[in-house]
């Protein structure tokens, strides 16, 4: 068992939520660059060059530490945009970078020794071959975990390796073994690990029709709401679908993931840091999620339980409809 | 004009000890193949069904002339699974590597990339091909332009297009059959055994879409790209995948050999492969930089 702090990591889609998460207690939080080499690719989200270097110096004089995302795969041919990311995020005095491609690794092993190198969870790394492989060739300091391992899986992972552990706690809640799954651009063209986007709102429609609405993505019928029922966005893996003569959310409900109660739990398994999703969100709900599991986390490395959460965040989930999602062995 | 090889790839499904012994007694017989992938891929719980025939399955194959090559589990998780990587990478016959757990294990011997190992760009190609990587076989949501061009700058290895069988888009720790039948993963009474091409996902509208086969979604619908070998030739790939599925695959072989041999045009090849008894429609959008349920016009 991890005696150390854990630390909180939060996200930053712009400047100004940079500056929201470091002052609602951040210990970290985590950014990418204005282009397709990150995953949280959206008009009007990131950082230009000057932006990175100007958060980092807000955060380093709040005691906070900036990770730079460089985890989409890089393009044939276009590697040297990557490259040059990279370089930026080095330059910029940035505390890590979080990377999944061989090729952006060991670009930043070779050539950016002094930065940390964290694995993204795009890498999916989850056994302690995988994990032990990346720390042998890159030098990797910290893996984020893919979101479908259990507590017990992530203690016995953490007994088996000696890099850090990141785990997911609060936002999106990815289904399938993120950089490994391609339903996105199966149905749009476009998918996460070449663009940076899920299910991208440029193909959603939502259609009226007599019986409600039709949340379409790419035209093909993701869910279906009736008059006066909220209407949800068609992330494909939270659709609802027809199978083996059921019609259900055959991958996973419309829910989104809390696991603000089982903080304590993560920190017995050797988790070193808790990762709270949303790039895309502004800054309001960022200052209000970070406060909330600031307090948390502090209660629990007190010996304390991470009492009311749930409370402190109500109204901040997708759907109001929250899971502890893999964590808890029965998810699966 | 080079030689296109064919590959079949490992079965993804639940199929039964006789269903397997069967199959690939008439792949070793009469497919005209040059390498066979066996193993389990999807499911470590499937393992004790499948692993006592393999002993028979690999003799029979080679003996039949094909090369054969031991595929390794895409998402290992258990120490068991874990192991038998390790087991299989120490292998001297030729193994894919489906994760990077293999990778250590594999180092400095030959491999295969499989389809669920991340490599998208001649940097990470190279990366592999240093640690023994012979033949990559790119992640299906790659166009065959960018296939091409990795393959022009890393004439070192061999690249594999997957051009037939439903398309494999995803992993989950969650199991879907046992999901779908109100079970957990861990007592899921192996449902999937029901469904030998996995079990389709349609939309509300009743469009096909998707196909659930415990923890992994293929497409609905079945990949079809049939190129002409000139077109194959010019961007260095030298090998098409073809992914089993309950139809006739020594057939689809034979297709693919003609097709490969300048014997066949691509829409004869295409037409012969619709006659086919499959599981979904034959798409090759994800080839041309489409969506991968699109159709478009042949190579």
């Amino acid at each position: 068992m991890t005696t150390t702090r854990m630390e909180l990591v939060c996200p930053a889609g712009t400047p100004a939520t940079l500056r929201a998460a470091v002052q609602a207690g951040a210990d970290a939080v985590y950014c990418g660059f204005r282009d397709e080499t990150n995953a949280r690719n959206f008009p009007g989200l990131n950082f230009s060059r000057d932006e990175l270097a100007e958060g980092v110096r807000f955060a380093h004089d709040h005691g906070s530490k900036v990770l730079v995302a460089i985890n989409t795969f890089a393009r044939v041919d276009d590697v040297d945009i990557w490259k040059k990311a990279a370089d930026m995020a080095a330059e910029s005095g940035a505390d890590a970078i979080i990377a999944a491609d061989f090729a952006v690794l060991d670009h930043v092993a070779r050539n950016h020794k002094q930065i940390r190198l964290h694995l993204s969870v795009q890498a999916a790394a989850a056994t302690p071959e995988a994990i032990g492989f990346y720390a042998a060739r890159f030098g990797i300091r910290r893996v984020v975990l893919p979101r479908v391992l259990s507590l017990q899986e992530i203690a016995a992972l953490n007994r088996a390796i000696d890099v850090e552990t990141e785990a997911f706690v609060f936002g999106g809640l990815c289904v399938m073994i993120e950089g490994r799954c391609y339903l996105s651009s199966y149905a749009t063209g476009k998918s996460p690990n070449l663009n940076g986007v899920c299910s991208p709102p440029e193909m959603v429609s939502y259609d009226e029709e007599p019986s409600g609405t039709a949340a379409r993505l790419s035209g093909f019928t993701i869910d279906r709401y009736g008059r006066g029922q909220p209407v949800g966005y068609p992330t494909l893996c939270k659709g609802r679908f027809k199978a083996g003569g059921k019609t259900s959310h055959l991958f996973e409900d419309p829910v989104s993931l809390n696991a603000g109660g089982m903080i304590s739990g993560l920190k017995a398994a050797g988790v070193t840091a808790l990762k709270i999703e949303g790039r895309q969100r502004g800054k309001g709900y960022v200052s209000e999620v970070v406060r909330a599991f600031r307090k948390a986390v502090d209660a629990v490395e007190k010996g304390g339980e991470a009492v009311d959460i749930d409370r402190l965040l109500a109204g901040q989930s997708e759907g109001a409809r929250q899971t502890s999602g893999a964590y808890e062995k029965k998810w699966r | 004009m080079s030689e296109i090889a064919l590959t079949l790839g490992p079965v993804f499904f639940h199929w039964s000890p006789d269903r397997l012994l069967d199959f690939y007694r008439r792949i070793a017989d009469e497919a005209p193949l040059d390498r066979v992938h066996v193993g389990e891929v999807v499911c470590g719980k499937r393992m004790p069904f499948s692993d006592p025939v393999w002993p028979a399955v690999i003799e029979r194959l080679e003996r039949g002339g094909k090369q054969v090559v031991l595929s390794t589990l895409a998402a290992p998780a258990t120490v068991r699974e874990r192991r038998s990587v390790g087991d299989l990478c120490g292998d001297e016959r030729m193994v894919e590597i489906n994760d990077v757990s293999g990778l250590p294990s594999r180092s400095g011997k030959s491999f295969v990339a499989g389809p669920f190992v991340n490599v998208y760009n001649e940097a990470s190609a190279k990366f592999l091909i240093q640690l023994g990587a012979q033949t990559i076989c790119p992640p299906v949501e790659l166009s065959f332009a960018a296939i091409g061009a990795m393959s022009v700058k890393c004439p070192e290895a061999e690249f594999e297009i997957f051009a037939f069988g439903r398309l494999p888009l995803a992993l989950s720790g969650r199991c879907y059959h046992a999901r779908i039948h109100g079970l957990h993963k861990d007592s899921c009474q192996f449902t999937c055994e029901k469904d030998p091409d996995g079990l389709s996902v349609d939309t509300l509208d009743d469009q096909q879409f998707l196909a659930v086969n415990g923890v992994q979604t293929l497409s609905n619908q079945v990949q079809a790209f049939c190129p002409a070998p000139d077109a194959l030739a010019a961007k260095g790939v030298r090998r098409l995948r073809l992914s089993p599925q309950t139809c006739d695959m020594v057939e689809v072989a034979r297709i693919y050999r003609r097709l490969a041999d300048a014997k066949e045009e691509p829409e004869d090849a295409r037409f012969a492969l619709s006659c086919l008894d499959l599981p979904g429609t034959l798409v090759d959008g994800y080839v041309h930089a489409k969506p991968g349920w699109q159709v478009t016009a042949p190579v």
